[in-house]
């Protein structure tokens, strides 16, 4: 490995203290981000990605989070860093752009005031100078006329328009790390590719970036890595191509194989994965995936841990390896997904078939 | 800007007609009592009641009646106290309202610090024991009544320990701000204190509920993503925010303390205000006065909720192309 990591997450666990007692939504999470890298963290609502995330940037304000592990970037762990430096991180080394564009700006100030003021709050620059930024920045992210439109309210912005100035907004400081957390979701269709497109811009700046989804497509278009998590751990993590041509853990070939295909076959019913996503508190010992896993068989009690399988031409070391937390054989992975895939249409033809 | 604080001050004009219609309607064409009777006094001769009868136009249609009475409120200004023969009922509101105004704008300035402070604190600070123990103070204050509280006042500073602790506190009574400055604070002191304690109460708790609210809002977690500081997020963000209901709320309350909602204040402490003006007419069924009264209060009100509606559209920008 040449590079460090950039950020290097470590055993981090995130619980809520509920009226039924404490509630662990990120259980033992690990992985890190190279500098320069698109991770793609994917999984479905409530599998803890967008908690982990918040965790890493300590805006879990709520007096009854507890957050425990390791977060070190560029050297520090940030979970321990005095408040004001953590303040100095934030926005300036690391930047975060979240899901809903409509409610992530202050509704009484101007997109370019708002923008203005995260660049005064780390820079020392006059009023007018820190004005002029935004200005740029709102150019620079494709919105026509940036001069007078940076004097507009949210609410005179578009969906698309808003999350633009949010992402010249988390661009102003030129942060090493942009979280990004479901960016794409509350938009159009077009809009969200030219949203990406911007993700890719600002990578090829030099900017690593966390891109948080639940859509396998957006993954598919820009991730270096991925990280697939439910509920609340890690179920499998590698090289994109990798993940989307070799997927290893039962869940992601769930995630991949409920893909609509367009210009497909014409399918009688798209595959579903069964059951519904693990409630956080009720998480079994073992596998969280076990209860909704066709393939579950006795080991599944015990808990897998994230490790490299011993077969696979993809198998790498480090950042590259293709780990995945799932206790079938590593052998015939392969096989073993076309008899769930099939068992997922529900066709009861197939189905007869497929019992002994 | 401009276009709607237009818009909003013809709206307001149009507000003030047709409460004046309504309080015209209610004092001569409610049936049962003879309308001349009504301005003149039960018990005036029969010549004043016909003179009455012919000013205010009372053989005459409606329509005609009410441009009448208008005339002799706004232009003639000649409508007659009829308990104090020949005292004019609008002078008596025009010398009574910079005493009102000078007891309400005082008390507000108070309450509205107080109670921002208040607010303020108590959501910074909501989970540790401070939280409930500012609310505590604003529960007590809203619970206590300004007759009550104002006579405590009266009773402490006036009588138990007035050769004490409270000798500088001059009798009861109003002194004109032109007169002398400092008199007229010193007189108003315990007035303004005790109005103002009881919305200072509910104003904190309203904010605490908005700023509360608002510190869970998305805006808030992206501000503190940009790595401002909780200060500046709990004022510039969260409070800004906040505010905006509470402007609208305390339009409402001015206008209405303005139009003689003061009215228990001003009696209690001696004021000869708006309220005062009202009370007394109230006690001696004094019409002609209290149609004055009414009036002027609509008046005050309607005012103030277009002030506070233009105030409104500054604060927030999404209200001013509604």
């Amino acid at each position: 490995m040449p590079d460090q990591p950039l950020l290097d997450v470590r055993d981090l666990r995130v619980s809520f203290r509920t009226r039924r007692g404490s509630v662990t939504v990120v259980d033992d999470l690990s992985f890190s981000v190279s500098p320069g890298e698109i991770l793609g963290v994917v999984g479905e609502s409530g599998s803890g990605k967008s908690v982990s995330m918040l965790a890493v940037l300590r805006l879990l304000t709520s007096p009854n989070v507890t957050v425990e592990g390791e977060v070190r970037f560029r050297g520090r762990d940030l979970l321990t860093l005095p408040d004001k430096e953590m303040r100095a991180v934030r926005g300036r080394e690391i930047a975060m752009v979240f899901q809903d564009p409509m409610t992530a700006l202050t509704p009484v100030y101007t997109v370019g005031w708002q923008i203005a003021e995260q660049i005064r709050a780390h820079e020392k620059v006059s009023r007018k100078a820190a004005h002029a930024r935004a200005v740029g920045l709102l150019s620079d992210v494709g919105i026509p006329d940036a001069a007078s439109r940076a004097n507009a309210y949210p609410h005179e912005f578009s969906g698309g328009m808003r999350q633009r100035a949010v992402i010249a907004m988390a661009l102003s400081c030129g942060p090493a790390l942009l979280i990004a957390d479901e960016p794409t979701t509350a938009l159009d269709v077009t809009v969200q590719a030219q949203i990406l497109d911007l993700m890719r811009e600002l990578n090829a700046q030099g900017s690593a970036v966390v891109l948080i989804t639940h859509d396998m497509g957006v993954i598919s278009q820009i991730a270096d890595r991925v990280l697939v998590m439910y509920g609340g751990r890690a179920a499998e993590e590698g090289p994109r191509r990798a993940v989307f041509h070799g997927p290893r853990h039962p869940y992601t070939w769930g995630l991949l194989d409920s893909v609509p295909r367009v210009g497909g076959s014409r399918l009688r019913r798209l595959p579903t994965i069964a059951g519904m996503p693990v409630a956080p508190g009720s998480l079994p010992e073992g596998c969280a995936f076990a209860p909704r896993c066709r393939l579950r068989h006795e080991r599944c009690e015990e808990r897998p841990v994230l490790s490299i399988g011993s077969a696979g031409a993809d198998v790498g070391s480090g950042a590259d390896a293709h780990r995945d937390a799932c206790w079938l054989p590593d052998d015939d992975r392969a096989s073993l997904r076309l008899t769930s895939r099939s068992a997922a249409t529900d066709v009861p033809d197939l189905e007869r078939e497929a019992t002994p | 800007m401009l276009r709607f604080i237009v818009k909003r001050f013809a709206s307001a004009l149009l507000v003030m007609f047709a409460i004046s219609v309504l309080v015209f309607l209610i004092f001569f064409a409610t049936p049962g009592v003879d309308p001349a009777a009504r301005i003149a006094g039960r018990n005036a001769d029969p010549a004043t009641l016909a003179q009455v009868r012919h000013s205010f136009g009372l053989d005459r249609p409606m329509p005609i009646r009410y441009l009448l009475m208008m005339r002799h409120l706004l232009i003639d200004r000649d409508l007659e106290s009829f308990v104090n023969r020949g005292s004019r009922v609008i002078p008596q509101i025009v010398q009574a309202t910079p005493v009102t105004l000078s007891l309400v704008i005082g008390a507000a300035l108070i309450w509205m610090a107080a109670g921002i402070i208040m607010g303020t604190a108590a959501a910074a600070l909501r989970g540790k024991a401070a939280d409930p123990l500012i609310m505590l103070v604003g529960v007590v204050g809203v619970s206590l009544p300004a007759y009550w509280l104002g006579e405590v006042v009266n009773l402490i500073t006036q009588k138990q320990l007035h050769s004490s602790v409270f000798s500088w506190v001059p009798p009861p009574g109003y002194v004109d701000l032109s007169h002398d400055p400092g008199q007229w604070a010193l007189h108003l002191l315990f007035p303004w204190l005790t109005l103002a304690l009881l919305y200072a109460g509910i104003y904190a708790r309203l904010l605490r509920g908005e700023v509360v609210s608002a510190l869970n809002e998305d805006y808030v977690r992206t501000a503190r993503a940009k790595g401002l500081s909780e200060r500046r997020i709990l004022i510039r963000h969260a409070l800004r925010c906040s505010l905006i209901p509470i402007v609208s709320l305390f339009g409402l309350d001015f206008g209405a303390l303005v139009g003689g909602a003061a009215l228990l204040t001003e009696v209690v402490f001696g004021l000869p205000g708006i309220g005062k003006l009202t009370f007394d007419a109230l006690q001696n069924l004094d019409l002609p006065v209290i149609m004055g009264t009414v009036l002027y209060a609509a008046f005050f009100v309607v005012l103030a909720n277009a002030l506070v509606d233009i105030l409104y559209a500054r604060l927030d920008p999404r209200a001013r192309h509604a």
